[in-house]
């Protein structure tokens, strides 16, 4: 069965090691935020200016001075710092934040990730995340592993215009997870009940593997 | 005005010498930390041609999307758009004219503008469409591209505190771009939630010291929300 969206943000949230500065998307990767595994602390970076990002406000604790980078109305954890965007994206771009989740649209065998512009519809940019892309340590991209009409989403070579180059190694996907290494997909797991014939099907390129791929455990 | 008060009265004042064709480099993110009062003055003014430097432009009847109503602004430079219909209508026709940068490199091209920096080398964006025809170095085998700084013949700020002399405080994520588009305008004027006297700011504390502020206004601010999301009820 593939995974639901929470199924993958849990995977996601087991890739957290305790003390991560973490940076997530808007979409599923926010939701990794909701499973991070039991004594593991993780501090939540969001690019508009706040390092240590808590839960949404209650109604008293609405403020308009307080959103993220998806414009939500939140909340500081104690412990956080906020500051200018030029001090975020140092933070960013200069490697600091060790984890970025991220969707995209497509990712490819040299690890080139496509995931803020589809041509001849409205383009609305790319906010932070070719800054993200260039920067972080660690990158995990979530995504469908087909899209709505059956397409890979992983494949030889991005189709669409790129959000960065060579920066791509993980990917959690509804099927499974794969790393990008040497010019393929190694699959590393897959997705409870789904075969490996599946998956690779389901890939638009080389897929790696060897011996018993195991279950995800989430 | 007199010596280092840069307190001006109206907006009329504060905005003065704004003409057709001239960068405005305005903070705030969304509609979080935006200069309101500022906002609404360059509408009334009917200044033209204009190109605007922000993260973002407004939505519809709010924020920089005021300034579209009357097609006052050419080109935008901002990382991310169409939260209007607007602006999507105005960019179709052809009537603006949009240049997408990435966030962190549209607020380094401000602060380096204002620190007198012409332009800087970075990684975001190269392989990419915002990498194309921009010139390319390699430093510690990995290629970067070449970004030229801005400078604006405004910027405008909203501050949550200011004293006379113009140093500034800003109030939580309001802080966002305010901070560096203070540093890139040949003028920069202040919005302020509260303009309080010189001895009131812990020196220490001020986010933006008043050398780089011209005027400061007192603003009276609505504060819209965008996405308004409360916690669920446990």
């Amino acid at each position: 069965m593939a995974l639901t969206r929470d199924q993958i943000a849990k995977r996601v949230a087991k890739e957290f090691k305790d003390g991560d500065y973490v940076n997530l998307g808007i979409g599923i990767p926010t939701l990794a935020a909701n499973f991070v595994p039991k004594g593991i602390s993780v501090m939540l970076q969001s690019e508009n200016g706040l390092l240590g990002m808590g839960p949404n406000p209650t109604e008293a604790q609405l403020d308009a001075d307080m959103i993220n980078a998806g414009k939500e109305t939140v909340t500081a954890i104690t412990g956080a710092s906020i500051f200018s965007s030029a001090e975020s994206f140092a933070m960013i771009r200069g490697g600091h934040v060790d984890f970025t989740v991220l969707g995209a649209f497509e990712v490819d065998v040299q690890g080139n990730i496509a995931s803020w512009m589809i041509p001849g519809k409205l383009i609305k940019g790319m906010g932070g995340a070719m800054d993200l892309v260039a920067g972080a340590k660690n990158i995990i991209v979530t995504m469908t592993h087909t899209d709505k009409h059956g397409n890979p989403k992983l494949l030889q070579e991005c189709t669409l215009p790129l959000t960065g180059v060579n920066c791509i190694t993980s990917i959690i996907t509804d099927l499974a997870v794969m790393e990008v290494s040497n010019g393929a997909f190694v699959l590393k797991e897959r997705a409870p009940g789904v075969s490996v014939e599946e998956i690779v099907e389901k890939t638009g390129a080389e897929v790696v593997y060897s011996g018993d791929i195991p279950e995800m455990t989430f | 005005m007199s010596g280092f008060d840069k307190v001006v009265s109206s907006y009329s004042e504060a905005m003065e010498g704004l003409q057709d064709g001239m960068t405005i480099i305005a903070g705030g993110f969304g509609l979080c930390g935006i200069p309101e009062g500022l906002i609404a003055q360059i509408k009334t003014m009917g200044t033209r041609n204009l190109t605007v430097v922000s993260n973002n432009c407004g939505v519809d009847d709010f924020g920089l999307g005021i300034l579209l109503e009357d097609k006052q602004i050419s080109k935008m430079v901002s990382s991310y758009v169409g939260e209007n219909a607007l602006f999507e209508q105005q960019l179709l026709s052809g009537e603006l004219e949009v240049e997408l940068t990435p966030q962190g490199t549209l607020a380094e091209k401000m602060r380096a503008g204002g620190a007198g920096i012409p332009a800087f080398y970075t990684a975001t964006g190269y392989g990419t469409p915002v990498g194309e025809g921009k010139e390319t170095k390699v430093f510690d085998g990995r290629p970067y591209i070449l970004e030229e700084s801005i400078r604006g013949d405004f910027a405008i700020v909203r501050a949550w505190k200011a004293d006379k002399y113009g140093n500034c405080i800003y109030r939580h994520t309001a802080q966002n771009f305010n901070p560096m588009a203070a540093t890139a305008g040949k003028i920069t004027v202040v919005e302020a939630e509260e303009i309080v006297e010189p001895s009131e700011l812990e020196p220490s504390q001020i986010h933006t010291p008043g050398i780089y502020v011209n005027r400061v206004i007192q603003g009276s601010f609505e504060k819209r929300i965008e996405r308004r999301v409360v916690a669920k009820e446990a």
